[in-house]
């Protein structure tokens, strides 16, 4: 028990104090995912789009397929990237194991069918009679779906901070790709908040792992906080 | 300007529209008239390009509109259309109405100007950089009307657009209509299962039933001469009594009613089953000694089956062999001293008979 709360004192003056290992450490976690997010809305709002506004064969079964794929093992995706990307690997050549750049591809790849399947729930909850008088006011089809996207922004934000919320807080794919490096230098380190938290427990630093999952609580927040006051606007 | 030629649609097994022909004038307020449920608003989306018929032509100045010839866009700008639940756009209220001029690629000097007359002309002048979302029901319409109004569509689509609505607004969207279609001389669509509504606002109205148009013409020739059984229960006519022609010639009939014999002005000839239809209004009902029957009407004696309340009046049934209505003031009612059982007169004018032909429905 007194351990615990002295990992909790611990903890408050290496975030009070700016303690720059741990600094350096939420800084590139915040790049990573945070990149990754950007990239995977990229693919995801056009994709999402293209599927709910789409008419083909196995549409249902799709989203079907997509809705599944929300729950993908993060090991799993991290296996599959670092067979893609390994020495032996189709995409070996480009050197990309153990580097933050696998890491933002590995949680891309996680991140993107839920991205995608939200964006299409945020864009088929959108009133069909909104649609209707897009489409009677004369609008083309980019207008039309432009504009659809603008009524649909709040819940495709959502998705968008669920996005974020999923890559910044896994370890399977990060730990696997990135391999939890702490080079010299700061773009070749690939420790990031949850592989430092998993690392640090294992090596029985509590305090230490008490203040970075203090820092992952306080940027999922207020992440959050961001998109209710927008949201709420 | 609009021909609707066989127009019909089908969802899955289920045929809304069964050919549906008629003729829409430039200018003119048509209504589209007829219960819940029955395509009004499938056919306005026809019109309106958002739904595709399964058979039949919609033509707009002779060109078939669901054609692919690449004309859909410039077709379809050629429209505005006001849906019957509100919905405005998640922006203000100004920035809603705008929309369409935006869609136009209007300069922004064009789209304030715009804005804020429509703005003025559906009364909400000062709510420009409202929340859209924030308004009534009521103030909702407007602004969708509004919004239609502004890129100065040839031809106003208006999909039941009060049915949802307070009295204030359901007046204050007629107005408005009325308006449109006057100054601006916009073709006015509508649909509507109000048939006061559509009596009101309506240059011609059309009855649309089992899946076509039973009727079309003017508002008076509607209510006065329904052109079939359904027609006339639509239209609120209470009496409808099945008969058959027994005398005919000369205008005059005479028709057999489960023994009883009724004059009324016909075309038809002998022998033919006919329906009857009698308003309410239109009978009277006199005590049944000494009461004055109408001259060269029909006085058919019976006993009151019923009075029951309706607003300031009564309707007082009363059965002749067959159940006849009529609607009585409540002094009336007191005056005539009657109650359930009494013995009466109703008397009505042949002129007051309008007959269809019962297999017309």
């Amino acid at each position: 028990m007194y351990e615990i709360i002295e990992g909790f004192l611990e903890a408050a003056r290496l975030i009070v104090t700016l303690d720059p290992d741990v600094m350096a450490i939420a800084a590139r976690s915040i790049i990573v995912s945070f990149t990754a997010t950007i990239s995977a809305t990229l693919i995801a709002v056009p994709l999402g789009t293209t599927i709910n506004f789409g008419t083909f064969r196995g549409k249902k079964s799709l989203i079907n397929l997509i809705q599944t794929l929300y729950a993908l093992p993060t090991v799993v995706v991290g296996l599959l990237i670092f067979l893609l990307i390994s020495r032996v690997g189709p995409f070996g050549s480009l050197r990309l194991l153990f580097t933050p750049t696998a890491m933002i591809i590995a949680q891309t790849v996680l991140i993107l069918p839920i991205m995608t399947g939200l964006t299409i729930s945020a864009l088929s909850g959108v009133d069909p009679v909104i649609r209707d008088t897009l489409y009677s006011l004369g609008a083309t089809r980019l207008q039309f779906l432009t504009n659809i996207m603008k009524e649909a922004r709040f819940a495709i934000l959502a998705a968008v901070a669920v996005g974020f919320g999923r890559a910044i807080s896994e370890v399977g794919a990060a730990i696997l790709v990135g391999g939890n490096i702490m080079a010299s230098s700061f773009m070749s380190s690939t420790r990031v908040l949850t592989t430092a938290i998993s690392l640090e427990t294992s090596m029985g630093n509590i305090p230490q792992s008490i203040a970075l999952g203090i820092v992952l609580l306080v940027i999922a927040l207020g992440v959050n906080l961001a998109i209710t006051t927008v949201q709420h606007r | 300007m609009i021909e609707l030629v066989n127009v019909s649609k089908r969802f899955g097994d289920t045929a809304v529209l069964g050919g549906v022909t008629g003729r829409i004038e430039r200018g003119e307020i048509f209504a589209i008239m007829g219960p819940s449920g029955v395509g009004k608003s499938t056919l306005l989306r026809l019109i309106g390009l958002l739904d595709t018929p399964t058979g039949g032509e919609i033509r707009i100045g002779g060109t078939d509109i669901h054609a692919k010839n690449g004309q859909s866009l410039r077709i379809r700008r050629m429209m505005g259309m006001v849906f019957q639940k509100p919905a405005v756009f998640n922006s203000t209220v100004s920035e809603n109405i705008a929309v369409g001029l935006r869609f136009r690629g209007a300069s922004e000097a064009v789209i304030r100007k715009k804005t804020e007359d429509a703005l003025e002309v559906v009364g909400l002048s000062g709510y420009g950089e409202r929340r859209a979302r924030t308004l009534s029901g009521g103030e909702m319409q407007r602004v969708a009307l509004a919004r239609a109004m502004v890129i100065e569509p040839e031809i106003l689509l208006m999909d039941e657009p009060t049915a949802n609505l307070d009295p204030v607004s359901v007046e204050m969207i007629e107005e408005l209509a009325r308006r449109i279609n006057r100054d601006l001389g916009t073709t006015i669509v509508l649909s509507t299962h109000d048939m006061y509504q559509g009596q009101r606002l309506a240059h011609r109205i059309s009855v649309l039933m089992n899946g076509g148009f039973a009727q079309v013409g003017t508002p008076r020739e509607v209510f006065t001469l329904p052109a079939s059984r359904d027609v006339a229960r639509f239209i609120g006519i209470e009496n409808i009594i099945r008969g058959v022609v027994t005398a005919g010639g000369n205008g005059t009939s005479a028709i057999d009613v489960g023994g009883t014999l009724v004059r009324a002005r016909s075309p038809f000839g002998e022998g033919e089953a006919v329906c009857l239809c009698i308003r309410s209004e239109d009978m009277r009902i006199v005590p049944a000694v000494g009461g004055k029957a109408v001259l060269s009407g029909n006085s058919l004696p019976g006993t009151v089956a019923s009075i029951v309340p309706r607003g300031p009046f009564s309707k007082v049934t009363v059965d002749c062999g067959f159940l006849l209505s009529s609607v009585l003031s409540w002094k009336a009612v007191d005056a005539l001293g009657i109650r359930e059982g009494s013995r009466v007169v109703v008397s009505f004018a042949a002129e007051s008979v309008h007959v269809v032909r019962a297999a017309q429905g």
